[in-house]
């Protein structure tokens, strides 16, 4: 049975079809990638999988429970932790704290104060931010923020993990952490769905890619079929590339 | 029974000039310089004085008073926001915490102006006659000073509008409402704008004191009031928006006539309801996108 | 709230300090009746005001005008039913009531943001004010009512009563998993959801207990007036004074609003006796004065000062 499952997910923005009819089915401990042009509406998926945004028709199943129509938090406390594409840390908490949250509200809500915070000091150290931990969040840098947001995200205990755009803006040292990161978390069981623009990161990472032009599904496949899919160069290089090649 | 639907719709867009006249200088407040100014009202009280001092010590024509009480009352305002607001503006960590601390230092300045217009005025209402005479309209008899206040407020909007239309300022304002940043990096000095506009906006207070002070007996706790139904007709026709004042003051009034025509006692009780219903339903107003 | 917490020596120290004071506070009737028991029953009516509204609104950063219109239904509760029940149990319908009242608005209105939530509760706070006072003139005939007298020690009592409880409250929320989360609530509201919290449940249970307390103060302080309207009961600055307080004492710690709320009460008592037609001037000073230069408040300010000082001891030796 997949973990995830979607049929005929649909979402207009005014008159404007942001996901337009999309089927898409991940596997267990898969890692599934999700690519296309800026405005292609990858993150509206992940927001309509988290529930941030509803649905206007269609049916996404978690371990095939339909989980349409519920709340951010109920997905959350299933097992579906999420980070932002604008990171979206609690500014003025402490690192620490900002993961001990996950764990306080996440999939094993009855943890004692002390224990969380125990937890939480481990999973800094898992995303290596124990040096860190006593920080205000909003002092971290870029690739930090985005670290913690992902320890918080682990912290809810999660099966399945939505990344959106972990690798935007890093550098290149900072990228190899996150790839080294992404693959410890794998380790771990846990299935990620991951939106990037960092080609040669999505490539190396996933097993499977779908890729969305204006709203629409128009590609899925193994990273090799994809680079090859000539839909797929078409929408990204342009017509006449294509032509002239 | 036409006569007097005819005289409730009239009177009903005597007080929604005056509605929407107080509405445009909060709504630009809010809009553009982000200050929701809670003691707007107080700048109404303030033009009222001024006006009603200017007419029995001097004899001063109200409407003539006005363009001595504009610039008194834009003064007031510009430095308000040259000092206060802006030093609030560069300490503050996010536009939010921003709007939040403004509006509570409005809530101060409220105090300080009601307070220091009792210190000087006293309590107790005052008031003068002027053009108060009875015109006939369809059978319908209105004071000549409710008729000039309408024509009044009308043009004084439409003035402001197509100054913010077509003169470079006004664009400068427009582009700051959008995008402050990048008007400022597009060369306009974002911190003088937004003093003008908090100034620009005191001046609209002032004005409708002003008309006011020629149609009603003034108090100096009367603000608090005036703030209020600013506020319920910025809300009803939307944030920074002049045409939707217009709209939003004109069917305040209109409301506001109708109920006092029925049950005069709820007059303020329908207002409190729609002022909350309206936020609840449609925050956003309802020419608001 | 872990136990073991609480059993390291400082911590003690500090309790048995809180219980002292605590005892002298309760037993002061004892030692003569008279203007102290008054005025900190006054005290403690703004105190608790000020703690209720900390609690939802310093974590969340939603600014609530409501506090009047809890306050008010409180001492209505007390002037409708005061005579014919037992004190404590009108005390508590009265909070009651007010969580009631809080739960609805709470969740007609938690998704506002920003002064649009400042300004609806504020609405609100009018609207019920109006409506009371249109009831009673249209239906009751009167426009006030008179309530049962209590004596100035059982006012003082309940008061306190209410009073420790409420910090019992507030510094079990602050140091509970709740507290957290409303933290993370104020500071980025999408995250928190995400992140597990059912963030509308929180906030509104916490505004509904915060309201509570203010609720179960206004019965008691009803009393003490006699006789009441709505123009009383739903007095505006009851809601404004709680959010200058804390402002002035700072919210970074819990005592910050207590002692802000105690000095504030002390100032206007003497303002209203000496200088009645100044103390609204003098209040819009310190407001501004307050949100200018004391982002944290008076607490925030001995606190750096007091840094300040021992880092400077700490280099001269």
């Amino acid at each position: 049975m997949p973990i995830l499952e979607g049929k005929g997910v649909t979402k207009y923005f005014g008159g404007l079809a942001a996901v337009s009819n999309v089927d898409f089915s991940v596997e267990q401990k898969e890692a599934f990638g999700l690519i296309g042009p800026n405005g292609a509406g990858k993150t509206t998926l992940f927001n309509l999988i988290s529930a941030a945004l509803t649905t206007k028709s269609g049916i996404i199943k978690f371990k095939g429970e339909n989980i349409t129509g519920l709340k951010p938090y109920k997905i959350c406390r299933m097992g579906i932790a999420r980070t932002f594409q604008t990171v979206k840390v609690f500014p003025d908490l402490p690192a620490l704290s900002n993961v001990t949250l996950g764990f306080h509200f996440g999939m094993s809500p009855g943890l004692s104060s002390k224990d969380a915070v125990r937890e939480a000091t481990e999973l800094l150290e898992f995303v290596g931010l124990s040096a860190l931990k006593a920080t205000p969040a909003k002092d971290l840098t870029l690739a930090n923020q985005k670290r913690l947001e992902v320890a918080r995200a682990l912290a809810t205990d999660p099966e399945l993990l939505l990344l959106d755009e972990m690798m935007a803006g890093l550098n290149p040292t900072e990228l190899a952490q996150a790839m080294e990161l992404i693959a410890r978390i794998r380790d771990k069981g846990i299935t990620i769905i991951m939106i990037e623009h960092v080609m040669k990161a999505i490539m190396n990472v996933c097993e499977r890619i779908m890729v969305l032009h204006h709203g629409q599904k128009i590609a899925e496949g193994t990273p090799q079929e994809i680079a090859t899919s000539e839909e797929v160069i078409k929408v990204y290089l342009g017509d006449k590339a294509h032509a002239r090649s | 029974m036409i006569v007097e639907l005819l005289d409730i719709i009239i009177a009903g867009l005597l007080l929604g000039g005056i509605y929407a006249l107080i509405a445009v200088g909060l709504s630009l407040q809010y809009g553009v310089a982000r200050v929701f100014n809670i003691s707007h009202g107080e700048f109404i009280m303030l033009g009222a004085f001024a006006t009603w001092i200017l007419y029995a010590t001097a004899n001063i024509n109200p409407l003539i008073s006005l363009i001595i009480c504009g610039p008194f009352v834009f003064l007031i305002g510009f430095f308000l926001h040259k000092t206060l607001f802006r030093s609030l503006l560069s300490s503050s960590p996010s536009m939010d915490i921003f709007e939040s601390k403004s509006m509570l230092a409005c809530f101060g300045l409220l105090f300080i102006i009601q307070n220091l217009a009792m210190l000087i005025w006293g309590t107790d209402f005052k008031g003068y006659s002027y053009l108060n005479v009875g015109v006939n309209i369809g059978g319908a008899v209105f004071a000549a000073n409710r008729l000039v206040t309408l024509l009044y407020a009308v043009v004084i909007g439409t003035a402001f509008y197509l100054f913010l239309a077509f003169t470079r300022l006004g664009k400068a304002i427009r582009a700051a409402a959008q995008d402050p940043r990048t008007a400022g990096l597009m060369g306009v000095d974002i911190n003088q704008v937004l003093a003008l506009c908090f100034g620009f906006g005191a001046v609209m207070a002032g004005f409708a004191g002003a008309l006011i002070s020629m149609c009603y007996p003034i108090q100096t706790t009367m603000g608090l009031e005036y703030t209020v139904i600013a506020i319920i007709v910025v809300t009803l026709g939307g944030l920074g928006s002049i045409v939707g004042s217009f709209v939003g003051g004109f069917l305040l009034g209109l409301i506001g006539i109708i109920v006092s025509y029925i049950e005069p006692s709820l007059y303020m009780v329908v207002f409190y309801f729609i002022f909350s219903l309206l936020l609840l339903v449609r925050p956003k107003g309802i020419l608001g996108k | 709230m872990d136990i073991a917490m609480l059993k390291t020596p400082k911590n003690l120290i500090t309790g048995a300090i809180l219980l002292v004071i605590l005892v002298l506070l309760a037993t002061l009737p004892l030692y003569g009746p008279g203007y102290p028991v008054i005025l900190l029953s006054s005290i403690l009516m703004y105190v608790i005001l000020t703690v209720g509204w900390v609690i939802f609104s310093a974590p969340t950063g939603y600014i609530s005008l409501a506090p009047a219109a809890f306050f008010g239904f409180g001492i209505y509760t007390s002037a409708i039913i005061g005579k014919a029940i037992p004190f404590a149990v009108v005390v508590a319908i009265g909070g009651a009531a007010s969580f009631c009242l809080a739960l609805i608005v709470g969740a007609l209105t938690l998704r506002l943001r920003g002064i649009y939530f400042a300004v609806f509760t504020f609405g609100l706070l009018m609207l019920i004010a109006n409506s009371f006072n249109y009831y009673e003139i249209h239906f009751t005939g009167t426009r006030g009512r008179f309530v049962m007298v209590k004596g100035y020690d059982t006012i003082y009592l309940f008061m306190l009563g209410i009073f420790v409880l409420l910090m019992i409250t507030a510094t079990i929320i602050k140091h509970s998993k709740y507290g957290l989360a409303l933290m993370s609530i104020g500071q980025e509201e999408e995250a928190a959801e995400h992140t597990g919290v059912n963030v509308v449940m929180v906030k509104v249970i916490v505004f509904a207990v915060s309201a509570f307390f203010m609720g179960a103060a206004g019965s008691v302080m009803a009393t003490k007036w006699t006789y009441i309207d709505s123009g009383i009961a739903f007095y505006m600055l009851y809601s404004f004074m709680p959010v200058l307080m804390a402002i002035f004492g700072g919210m970074g710690q819990l005592y910050g609003p207590v002692i802000g709320a105690a000095i504030f009460t002390y100032v206007e008592e003497l303002l209203i006796t000496r200088f009645p037609e100044v103390y609204m001037l003098i209040f819009g000073i310190i407001l501004v004065i307050s949100i200018l230069y004391l982002p944290d408040g008076l607490v925030g300010l001995i606190q750096a000062s007091w840094k300040r000082f021992s880092v400077r001891k700490h280099a001269d030796t």
